[in-house]
């Protein structure tokens, strides 16, 4: 099978002053796929995803988007990325003083013409899309329940419909009943919108149920990337612990 | 979805064939390509004859906001004439109107939350709710009171670190600023006072002039607003940034009285600080007094001196210190109160930000006047 290569990283090099985060990494990722990014603490997998959407740049290497390569893009091509990418942040990163609507409707005012009744008919559609009701969109962040935010970030995530979805760490804080649905939010977006998903997870579970394919960084580069079942006969040392550590254990008896 | 690379948006729009029996949809029904379509939606519909059939056909892109104008228009369309029916959608366009439709509520009921307030509720609330902040805020005084007394009794309790810290940032800090300020005041009063008092060839009281506005007056007053707006406004963040990440009710769990550690050493700290930045006022302003003297009214700095000590009695110098730690009560109380009334997000930390560096420049303003007032009455 032939894959179609929506974002493909080529020989990435990023460091924090002495402090080397990626030296030659490389990945490909495919279109209308959902891929998750795993790794220890501080291997650097908020900051691949960051370098991906512009919001951090590597040392070296390149990054090619849709065939375009991104790094060291002018102003106005940045936007035609921002247009295509949808980010939801670990904390959610909703404007404290708006409303969900208020908050899902910003991106739709800076990149869209349509009269102010629509834009607030199709926020609340993705709103409701997110899976939250009509009430939740009038309600300010802090009156909302963790899992609701995650909701309401997502809703403004999927504003503009972007073809790439980026989440991070999208059930951290969850309760397990609220990251499952999650995840079936997230699967069944993919399914009908045919979106390109990029997360970071820790969660066992997010990994078998919603991923197709499993980046690991490890050594500084991704050193597999390939679906759970092929991963979880894998020799590498990291990636034996994470999948059958005591908390991974569970799956193989299952 | 399609995705491509170089490909030029083509409007989306609505056509009639020439029989005008078909409505065609055309080109990209999408967020970039729907602007001109959500202008002409509503009379495109007002003047659909009947018996129209949509054809969907040439739509060429559609995502979300595509599906929900087609949508809108199919089902408005059919609320005129129930007959008219949407052909050739393509399989993926007909899953993302098909998502449309079940994510779109049946009736929408339209959305104004609640009723704006008439006059009358509105000022009811704010007399409402300014009563209660009032009493919140006297019931506030009354707890930091409390814990002053507590510490009295436990001196081993009091955070000595804390106290130094405030005492080297809102006072050792301060000093440049309050004693530029104060000079540059001294400079003013000078040339103002110095103009008019030339004309009567009495030079010499611009002594009395700039020493007693500036030792009873001035220097307490301009060192208490740039407190409130350096350090008091410094103090409502820190507290209201604490109060969002619940710092402040993790210190509650850990035995630890917030008004203890966050209010206590700040209003001691201040209380010590601001006699001795009024005193440091004091000395920079004279300063800039007696060199506008000298160059411009011939009332050398040895003669300036000479009068000063005669002139100025000591109790304006005492008036002009003893106010200093009560405006420094004043800023930390409204500072820490404020802080602690944040609620909610970032926003809130500006804005009660806001209201306590107002609030506190406001009282400082009144509780001078007042005490102008009681002196003068009292003769002093
Ligand atoms: N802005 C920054 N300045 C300095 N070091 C950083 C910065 N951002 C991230 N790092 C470092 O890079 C490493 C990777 O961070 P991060 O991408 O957040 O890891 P992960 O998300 O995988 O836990 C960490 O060691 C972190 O300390
Ligand atoms: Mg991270």
């Amino acid at each position: 099978m032939t894959y179609e290569t929506v974002i493909s990283l080529r020989n990435i090099k990023t460091h924090f002053g002495e402090h080397c985060v990626h030296q030659n990494l490389n990945l490909d990722i495919h279109r209308s796929e959902v891929l998750a990014l795993i790794g220890g603490s501080g291997t650097g997998k908020t900051t691949l995803l960051r370098e991906m959407i512009l919001l951090e740049y590597p040392q070296q290497g390149s990054i090619r988007v849709f065939d375009r390569e991104i790094l060291g893009m002018a102003e106005h091509q940045v936007r035609w990325l921002r247009e295509r990418c949808g980010v939801m942040f670990q904390n959610g990163a909703l404007f404290s003083s708006l409303t969900v609507l208020e908050n899902v409707m910003i991106p739709l005012h800076e990149h869209s013409q349509l009269s102010e009744k629509t834009m607030r008919e199709i926020a609340m559609l993705k709103i409701r899309l997110a899976g939250l009701e009509r009430t939740a969109a009038y309600k300010y962040p802090a009156q909302l329940s963790g899992g609701m935010i995650k909701r309401a970030a997502l809703a403004r995530a999927l504003a503009l419909d972007p073809e790439i979805l980026f989440l991070d760490e999208p059930s951290a804080g969850l309760d397990p009943i609220g990251a499952g649905a999650l995840d079936q939010l997230i699967l069944e977006i993919k399914r009908l919108l045919g979106l390109t998903i990029v997360l970071v997870t820790h969660d066992l579970d997010s990994l078998w149920t919603v991923t197709d394919r499993v980046a690991v960084l490890a050594e500084k580069k991704v050193v597999a990337v390939d679906s759970m079942q092929v991963l979880s006969g894998s020799q590498h040392p990291w990636i034996r612990q994470y999948l059958h550590g005591i908390r991974g254990i569970r799956f193989n008896e299952g | 979805m399609i995705f491509s690379n170089e490909h030029k948006t083509q409007h989306a729009q609505l056509k009639f064939n020439a029989q005008r029996t078909r409505l065609f949809c055309r080109g990209d029904w999408t967020l970039n390509g729907s602007k001109h379509l959500d202008r002409c939606l509503t009379k495109t519909i007002r003047h659909c004859p009947e018996n129209c059939i949509l054809d969907a056909s040439q739509i060429q892109r559609m995502d979300t906001a595509g599906a929900w104008l087609l949508f809108q228009l199919q089902k408005q369309l059919q609320k005129k004439q129930p007959q008219c029916t949407l052909t050739g959608l393509k399989p993926a366009h007909s899953a993302l109107l098909k998502l449309v439709h079940s994510k779109t509520p049946g009736q929408t009921s339209n959305n104004v939350p609640h009723q704006a307030p008439g006059l009358l509720e509105n000022i009811g609330r704010q007399v409402w709710r300014k009563s209660l902040a009032t009493i919140d805020f006297i019931s506030f005084i009354g707890e930091t009171t409390n814990s002053i007394f507590h510490s009295m009794l436990q001196p081993a309790r009091i955070r000595w670190q804390a106290i130094w810290v405030t005492l080297a940032q809102a006072g050792v800090n301060a000093l440049p600023i309050v004693g530029l300020m104060s000079f540059l005041i001294g400079i003013v009063l000078a040339y103002q006072g110095g103009t008019q008092l030339a004309q009567y060839g009495a030079n010499i009281f611009i002594v009395d002039l700039v020493g007693i506005t500036l030792l009873r007056e001035l220097a307490p007053m301009l060192t208490a607003i740039m407190i409130a707006g350096r350090t008091g406004s410094a103090f409502t963040a820190q507290i209201g940034t604490m109060k969002i990440n619940d710092e402040v009710d993790a210190l509650r769990t850990m035995g630890i009285a917030p008004m203890e550690l966050l209010v206590l050493p700040k209003l001691l700290a201040l209380m010590i600080a601001m006699p001795l930045l009024c005193v440091f006022a004091d000395i920079t302003g004279v300063l800039g007094g007696m060199l506008i003297a000298s160059l411009t009214l011939d009332v050398s700095f040895f003669e300036f001196l000479d009068r000063f000590q005669h002139a100025i009695a000591l109790r304006h110098f005492i008036i002009g210190i003893g106010k200093a730690p009560i405006f420094a009560a004043i800023i930390v109380l409204i500072a820490c109160y404020q802080g602690f009334r944040v609620q909610g997000g970032a926003d809130s930390v500006g804005k009660q930000v806001t209201v306590s560096v107002v609030q506190s420049i406001f009282l400082v303003i009144v509780i001078d006047a007042l005490f102008s007032i009681l002196f003068n009455w009292a003769g002093i």
